[in-house]
């Protein structure tokens, strides 16, 4: 590495090299546990069959995409407050929201395939499924705005900001959706009855989900992380390159 | 100058600009029109479905014509270096702001007078609970000015603005749009006490959005 990257008070990574390769094997381990368990230590559900163990998939994709979005909005309030001010928490607020993104639509696809043999509809206009989206979209545009070309000040600046904004909005959101379904529209396909009390196995091969999928968000943002990082590093080298060549050229 | 001033000085900068140009009066209102039109072509008139779905459309339109208006404001102070002149006045940030926003509601509040006589002419609408209609109106309009100022102006300058801004803005908006029209729905069904829920929560999106664009208008300003 060049000694302007040296210089820098930044990290190439998030997490030292031997804890990355513990999580990584941990991820794979809770991976291989939720397989087992997902299809087949725990029982057929009584109502919805063995479409219930989606769930064993979309819960956890749901819950790990709120912490990715929870992480973004956290690192760039770091980053827009002067005394944590950092590089470190742009890459982070970047990486998470892509990850977050891929994790919302994962639950948005699974729960379509889940709603097809148990409601009978590929889609249906439920709070929860609404907001979902339009949070997908508000994502989909963050990282728009991410992907614009711009100083990195700049581009750090204006992501951080926008991340806020996009936070801002997914409590009206979730609350406007939330008022529209039930002040207009009874609930109709959410009947109680097909979300009974889970126990037992199932309870914990839902468990046993979630820790999966946060162990594979850690090590996802482990990596993009050092992806980001990296591409940083290649951008500036291309810059040095084409300076080097332009004064070349003058001389 | 003190912020009223300067917020006055901004305001009347765009409006002028506008006054002279029309491209409101030529270009977004009869692309507001035409979207009326195409709905009614869509949702076959003869089914009376048009009268009872008027709100959502009336509200799509406005959404459609104020990104057009939105992308005006900010595509004004391209040319001839406005951009630098602007901040080289050291006006205060959440002044240009205030002042741009201003700017985006008067001519949206025109929008929406044209369109929704337009709407009640077209589609046979008849108009029940006036006072709740122009307070849903008014505070949708503070939300869509407040919010597209703030989106618009981190889309200024960049490049392919004209696909991003629709991008960043409708899931931004979503809730105002949903807000709006049942409202609407609610005043023109003659059940206005349904109706003030949802103002209530325009207005606080309209708070929200004002407070954040005052904050954050400045060094993203600085930036673009």
């Amino acid at each position: 590495m060049s000694e302007k990257r040296q210089n820098r008070d930044d990290r190439s990574a998030l997490l030292p090299r031997a804890v990355g390769r513990v999580v990584d094997a941990l991820t794979l381990i809770s991976i291989g546990a939720l397989t087992f368990f997902g299809l087949w230590a725990s029982p057929a559900d009584v109502v919805q069959g063995d479409a219930q163990r989606i769930m064993y998939l979309h819960v956890p994709a749901a819950w790990a995409a709120y912490v990715a979005f929870g992480i973004t909005t956290l690192a760039s309030l770091l980053w827009l407050w002067p005394r944590t001010r950092s590089a470190v928490w742009d890459r982070v607020a970047g990486a998470s929201a892509e990850i977050g993104l891929i994790f919302t639509g994962l639950t948005l696809l699974l729960g379509s395939l889940w709603g097809r043999p148990v409601w009978g509809v590929w889609w249906a206009w439920d709070a929860r499924l609404v907001s979902t989206a339009v949070l997908f979209f508000l994502y989909l545009g963050y990282l728009a705005i991410r992907a614009v070309p711009a100083e990195p000040i700049v581009r750090a600046r204006r992501s951080a900001i926008t991340a806020v904004i996009v936070f801002i909005d997914v409590p009206i959101v979730h609350f406007s959706v939330d008022w529209w379904r039930t002040l207009h529209q009874k609930a109709t396909v959410f009947n109680p009855e097909l979300n009974p009390e889970i126990e037992g196995v199932m309870a914990l091969t839902l468990w046993i989900g979630v820790v999966a999928f946060t162990l594979l968000y850690v090590s996802l943002m482990n990596r993009r992380y050092q992806l980001a990082y990296l591409e940083e590093g290649l951008e500036e080298t291309a810059l040095d390159a084409a300076i080097l060549q332009r004064s070349g050229g003058v001389k | 100058m003190n912020a009223f001033s300067e917020i006055k000085l901004i305001a009347g900068k765009d409006l002028r600009i506008e006054m002279r140009s029309r491209i409101l009066l030529s270009q977004v209102l009869p692309f507001g029109a035409i979207v009326v039109l195409l709905f009614a072509f869509a949702l076959d008139p003869d089914r009376g479905i048009l009268a009872r779905v008027a709100p959502g459309l009336f509200w799509i339109t406005v959404l459609l014509a104020a990104l057009l208006a939105i992308g005006r404001a900010f595509s004004i102070e391209q040319q001839h270096g406005a951009r630098d002149g602007l901040r080289l006045a050291g006006l205060d940030g959440s002044s240009v702001f205030i002042g741009k926003a201003i700017a985006i509601a008067v001519q949206l509040a025109i929008l929406e007078a044209v369109l929704g006589l337009t709407v009640v002419v077209l589609y046979g609408v008849e108009v029940h609970g006036v006072v709740v209609l122009l307070a849903t109106a008014s505070a949708a309009t503070i939300g869509l000015a407040a919010a597209g100022t703030l989106y618009g102006v981190l889309a200024a300058g960049l490049r392919a603005r004209e696909t991003l801004l629709p991008l960043l803005l409708l899931p931004v908006l979503a809730p105002v749009m949903l807000g709006a029209t049942r409202a609407f729905e609610d005043g023109l069904e003659g059940v206005p006490g349904n109706a003030w829920p949802w103002v209530a929560l325009l207005t606080v999106f309209a708070l929200l959005y004002t407070g954040v664009g005052m904050l954050a208008f400045g060094p993203l300003w600085e930036d673009t």
